[in-house]
């Protein structure tokens, strides 16, 4: 029996704010359970509103917060925070983040392809331009395109795919995505989702997408679990849980996508 | 009757460093008129001039954007004004009291280190000359209106969410029963369910003053839910323009058309096509069609002609040569 890629066991993570006095204490995950399986890569969508806990999550995931109670293991192995150097370069490796604001993800007075470079020499072996160059490839650009430019001569799209060829570079097996398409335009979301199946395809990397876009999770997601105030309300296989949601906030969720087929 | 009438309008960045003047042409030769008490909506991607638009609309033209030539013209009940020929005080005066905007930043709008009483204080109450505590009781109807609690007048900006201020900022704009409301993407920052209640509240809102409403999203099905008459926008020109049910379910234009097969959907999940490449270079755009590098149906009268837009129906205009 080969250990699941990734295994959340009642994952919780409380933040208290306030001095000793008039302390408060907020649940942002509250016992969240689920595990992605290292055989056949799968989409697994994390869907909720703003203050869901969804961010929270994938931060514990990325290894960036540790729990409170609960444990996250990455192949069989528990994530922990105060992991030496060695062992934390294998988990980035490994698991790579994916940013909601591409603008803001990159250092606006460095040249992007930069980044790439310093990923290839940190986790990947051989040339880094030609490392670059492929992770490019397979987000339909190339490093002829991006060479020596800064964000602001690109636009949002093509930034957020330069930001998921970077997460290839090292070819990992799990990518967390928080809010990749949020801020790009609707009309270039679908080339970003699109991509996320094609890499689950073609390079069988498993993707944990966290959204609040119900159309474009179910469009491309395997499984998907809804979140609200920390706690999972519904989880299942993406269509069967949109097409027939049970719980009443799924339903109210569904309810409030707008569709261009509800003309006024 | 139309309120607002914008004619020819061309409107470029232009910047000179070292000798080398730039000329970014971000809004080309658009013509549109929008009716009383009418939602017209703009759409398209970012920066397609969208924005660049509607501060020319507003006469908020600051260097290095100019005004290259054409007009707009408002004419709010009997009261015509020319935004570009007006004096600065003509415009002070209009502002607010007939035309207002709604922002997409509500935290760029409101002053975070006052409370939201101050920003009613600072925006309106010069256009309501009335004396403090009857405005305060005036400000206080409004919210009662648009069932907000009156706390959120003593609150600061971040003791809100973020679709209270939002919701705050709309308050903020109808407050003086505005003719004329411009919204520049309202609900692109909120979530799917405040954004519903967002937008219900702007149509209640502009159905009970009677204004008319300009609303600027690059979502299609935001303007679906919304809008009365739709305009589509593609690098610095108006590519198709009529009304939102016509122009969604028989786009003319190519772009629009793919605008509209690309909007995933709940129940649907066949695979959606992509557009290739990436928007033009404004400062520097092709010859002809703009859209012809990336356009499926591109002819040679394409590349080197610009299309006007042409009345196809009764009031739908598209500016396509495979399409006339």
């Amino acid at each position: 029996m080969m250990a699941p890629l990734l295994e959340l066991e009642d994952v919780s993570r409380v933040y208290t704010s306030g001095g000793l006095l008039g302390r408060r204490r907020v649940r942002a995950v509250d016992g969240v359970s689920f595990s992605v399986a290292a055989d056949g890569p799968e989409i697994f969508a994390i869907i909720g509103e703003s203050g869901s806990g969804k961010t929270t999550l994938a931060r514990m995931i990325l290894n960036i917060v540790p729990p409170s109670t609960g444990t996250i293991r990455f192949r069989g192995t528990s994530l922990h925070h105060g992991w030496r150097r060695r062992a934390r370069l294998d988990f980035m490796r490994q698991v790579q983040p994916i940013l909601q604001n591409p603008f803001e993800a990159f250092n606006p007075l460095k040249r992007v392809d930069r980044y790439l470079f310093m990923t290839a020499r940190r986790f990947a072996s051989g040339d880094p331009e030609q490392r670059a160059d492929e992770a490019l490839r397979q987000v339909g650009l190339s490093l002829a395109e991006v060479h020596r430019r800064f964000p602001h001569e690109l636009s949002g799209g093509q930034l957020q795919r330069i930001a998921i060829a970077r997460a290839l570079i090292s070819a990992p097996a799990l990518i967390v995505a928080d809010e990749p398409v949020s801020m790009v335009d609707a009309s270039l979301r679908m080339s970003i989702v699109n991509l996320f199946s094609l890499l689950r395809d073609r390079l069988g990397v498993s993707i944990i997408y966290i959204t609040h876009d119900l159309a474009t999770a179910y469009t491309i997601s395997d499984r998907i679990i809804i979140m609200r105030d920390g706690r999972v309300v519904e989880s299942g296989a993406a269509r069967a849980v949109l097409d027939n949601p049970q719980h009443p906030y799924s339903i109210l969720l569904k309810g409030a996508v707008l569709s261009a087929d509800a003309i006024a | 009757m139309s309120i607002l009438t914008v004619s020819d309008l061309r409107a470029y960045y232009i910047t000179r460093a070292f000798g080398i003047e730039r000329e970014v042409r971000a809004v080309d030769d658009v013509s549109l008129s929008v009716a009383r008490n009418e939602i017209y909506g703009l759409a398209g991607e970012s920066s397609c001039g969208k924005s660049t638009l509607i501060k020319t609309i507003a006469a908020a033209t600051r260097p290095p954007l100019r005004l290259m030539s054409g007009s707009v013209t408002f004419d709010f009940a009997g009261h015509r004004i020319d935004m570009h020929a007006a004096t600065s005080s003509d415009i002070a005066a209009i502002r607010w009291r007939h035309l207002s905007y709604i922002m997409q930043g509500s935290m760029s709008v409101l002053n975070p280190v006052r409370r939201v009483r101050h920003a009613f204080i600072d925006f309106a109450h010069r256009h309501i000359a009335r004396p403090m505590p009857e405005f305060l009781d005036i400000v206080r109807a409004h919210l009662r209106r648009l069932h907000l609690a009156l706390e959120v007048l003593e609150a600061y900006p971040h003791e809100l969410s973020g679709g209270m201020r939002q919701r705050v900022t709309i308050a903020l704009a109808t407050v003086c029963r505005p003719d004329f409301i411009i919204a520049d993407e309202p609900t692109t920052a909120l979530d799917v369910v405040v954004q519903k209640d967002v937008l219900a509240m702007i149509r209640d809102i502009q159905q009970e003053i009677g204004s008319s409403l300009l609303f600027v999203t690059h979502d299609l099905a935001v303007h679906a839910n919304l809008c009365d008459r739709l305009g589509v926008m593609y690098a610095g020109r108006l590519v198709e323009e009529g009304p939102t049910a016509d122009l969604l379910r028989s786009p003319r234009h190519p772009y629009t058309a793919h605008l509209v097969t690309s909007l995933p959907r709940i129940g649907d999940a066949t695979p959606r096509p992509s557009l290739s490449g990436a928007p033009p270079n404004l400062a520097d755009p092709p010859s002809g069609c703009r859209f012809h590098p990336r356009c499926p149906l591109a002819m040679d009268i394409c590349r080197r002609e610009v299309p006007t837009m042409q009345t196809t129906g009764t009031a739908h205009r598209v500016a396509c040569f495979a399409a006339q």
